[in-house]
């Protein structure tokens, strides 16, 4: 039938456009020579183990670990209590701290990255790595609220209300039901903060620049004296990092149901 | 356990860290911006505090309007040809297995959560003389010899699509895959082709998610601020890209700011039609 043909080469060619430039970057990451040819020419994986033998990339990688994981803690930390609060109480108003975590994410990011640059500057406090951390975990909220407001929301009120019917104080049932039914919806939200600081530009850049280099901070300046394939090694390797997170969360958690699928 | 509104002070405690980060690292930094964009360029350091006018009135010019007017286009243009890509594209993927999806959904976030760096960095191998895709029309004896493609705005157009086009996808999945099937097989039994009833029942269904759509995927193209500087010429730079010219090489943090400052007016104010435009649809 020729609809499915069409259908098929509708799917092929959209996913041909989302691979092709990586299918290049990761042709050119193998070559064995320090040229950006494309086909590679002969095979070589040392640019992948430059990531981690050469010093300057392993501290860039170091960072933007320890960056990314202390963000996307925070961004949970901040997440976890609003998003619980707002499932458990009924105040409106409370509402303005919900859409204050949504907004660095819907406005263009290079507004909260100079917000934050007159902040630190202004407090005298810019250039401090730890300053990163705070920036990124603001600037990342979103993600952890949006899971964990869904994760909230799929909850059986019957379920909580038998086990306080049943003597358990508010924080017996915290610990006891809600926070093992939202379980999941926690590791995706930290999971999502995390690949995302980890790729994060703009916002590193313009809080700790001139003091740390994130890896995509070290991409964009060594983009300037040339390129060289361990930086399509480096960007290949993020990309399976983000294919494996995004993996595991689509295999043992509903990636349908955290992207809108149902209710909402 | 039911819903209640808080009675004592002991109620707030939960909402007392997230309140205090928020606002303390969102709310006063938003206003320190507004209020650096009023202050004095300072040569020396990064700012003299003071009110003056002048970082707003230097909109006013020629080149300013050429700016404003390039990156609105700009933001248009992908915005149109990712919701033209995307909509058919989704409305099919919804139709497709649960497995399918999955798979297409993991993809997808993993394009979307890319940095703009490793973006820029990747159309440019693929544009470029040495490793581009013109090696390959040489190959098939298209081309006689390997050419650079980039900077062009062409590319520059087509790397905003690329980080863009996801984006646009998982805005639409969550409309398109709740939409009510016997529309379309109300449709079908009433004689339609599947094309047709895509064109005459479902994209009419969803006018407002598409109107949505547009704007949100319009202010998402407006915060590219690498991808035009990587890939295109100076004259295809766009505000966001000459808000972090101005705040980091130029030194000029007090007209960065004020660049911002419109540039949140401009979001905000679609932000606020898309709204309206959801609600009209909620109402139906």
């Amino acid at each position: 039938m020729t609809g499915t043909i069409l259908r098929r080469l509708g799917f092929f060619a959209v996913a041909l456009f989302m691979a092709l430039p990586l299918i290049v970057v990761a042709g050119v990451s193998v070559n064995e020579k320090q040229d950006l040819t494309f086909p590679p020419v002969g095979f070589s994986l040392s640019w992948y183990g430059q990531i981690f033998a050469d010093p300057e990339w392993r501290r860039a990688l170091i960072s933007s670990l320890l960056l990314a994981v202390s963000a996307a803690a925070i961004a949970v930390a901040i997440a976890l209590p609003l998003a619980w609060f707002l499932w458990r109480r009924i105040a409106p108003w409370a509402n303005i701290f919900q859409l204050l975590g949504v907004a660095p994410f819907i406005l263009p990011p290079v507004i909260t990255a100079l917000g934050l640059l007159t902040f630190w500057a202004t407090s005298g406090l810019y250039g401090q790595p730890w300053t990163a951390a705070i920036s990124h975990g603001i600037f990342f909220v979103t993600l952890p609220l949006v899971t964990l407001s869904l994760g909230f929301a799929s909850i059986d009120r019957a379920l909580v209300e038998a086990a306080s019917t049943m003597g358990a104080d508010d924080r017996t049932v915290l610990r006891t039901v809600v926070l093992p039914l939202i379980l999941p919806y926690l590791v995706s939200g930290y999971a999502f903060a995390f690949v995302l600081s980890l790729n994060e530009y703009i916002v590193a850049y313009m809080t700790v620049g001139f003091t740390v280099e994130t890896l995509p901070i070290k991409i964009f300046n060594a983009l300037r004296y040339g390129y060289t394939p361990t930086m399509a090694a480096v960007s290949i390797f993020f990309v399976a990092i983000a294919a494996i997170v995004f993996g595991l969360i689509g295999r043992f958690g509903d990636i349908r149901k955290l992207l809108g699928a149902m209710g909402g | 356990m039911k819903r209640e509104p808080p009675k004592t002070l002991a109620d707030y405690t939960p909402l007392f860290f997230p309140a205090v980060m928020l606002i303390v690292f969102f709310v006063i930094p938003f206003s320190t911006m507004i209020a650096v964009s009023f202050f004095r360029r300072d040569p020396a350091g990064f700012y003299k505090p003071d009110f003056v006018f002048d970082n707003y009135a230097r909109f006013l010019s020629l080149f300013f309007a050429n700016i404003l007017g390039f990156s609105l286009m700009l933001a248009v243009l992908v915005a149109i040809v990712c919701v033209v890509v995307a909509f058919p594209f989704t409305y099919l993927l919804t139709k497709q297995s649960r497995k399918v999806q999955t798979i297409w959904l993991v993809c997808l976030l993993s394009v979307l959560s890319l940095s703009e760096v490793i973006i820029g960095f990747a159309w440019s191998t693929l544009f470029s003389r040495t490793a581009g895709i013109t090696n390959l029309a040489v190959w098939l004896g298209l081309m006689d010899k390997p050419v650079a493609l980039l900077p062009s705005f062409g590319v520059v157009l087509t790397g905003m699509v690329y980080q863009a086009l996801p984006y646009t996808i998982l805005v639409l999945y969550p409309a398109l895959v709740r939409l009510d099937p016997t529309l379309t097989e109300a449709a079908r039994t009433l004689g339609s082709s599947p094309v047709r009833a895509f064109l005459n029942v479902v994209l009419p269904a969803l006018r407002n998610t598409v109107v949505a759509t547009l704007i949100m995927v319009f202010v998402f193209a407006l915060g590219s601020y690498l991808l035009p500087q990587l890939l295109g010429r100076p004259q295809h730079w766009t505000l966001s890209v000459h808000i972090t010219d101005q705040a980091i090489y130029q030194s000029n943090m007090p007209f960065a700011a004020a660049m911002a400052v419109f540039l949140v007016l401009i979001s905000l104010a679609l932000v606020g039609l898309t709204l309206l435009a959801g609600r009209r649809e909620n109402a139906l």
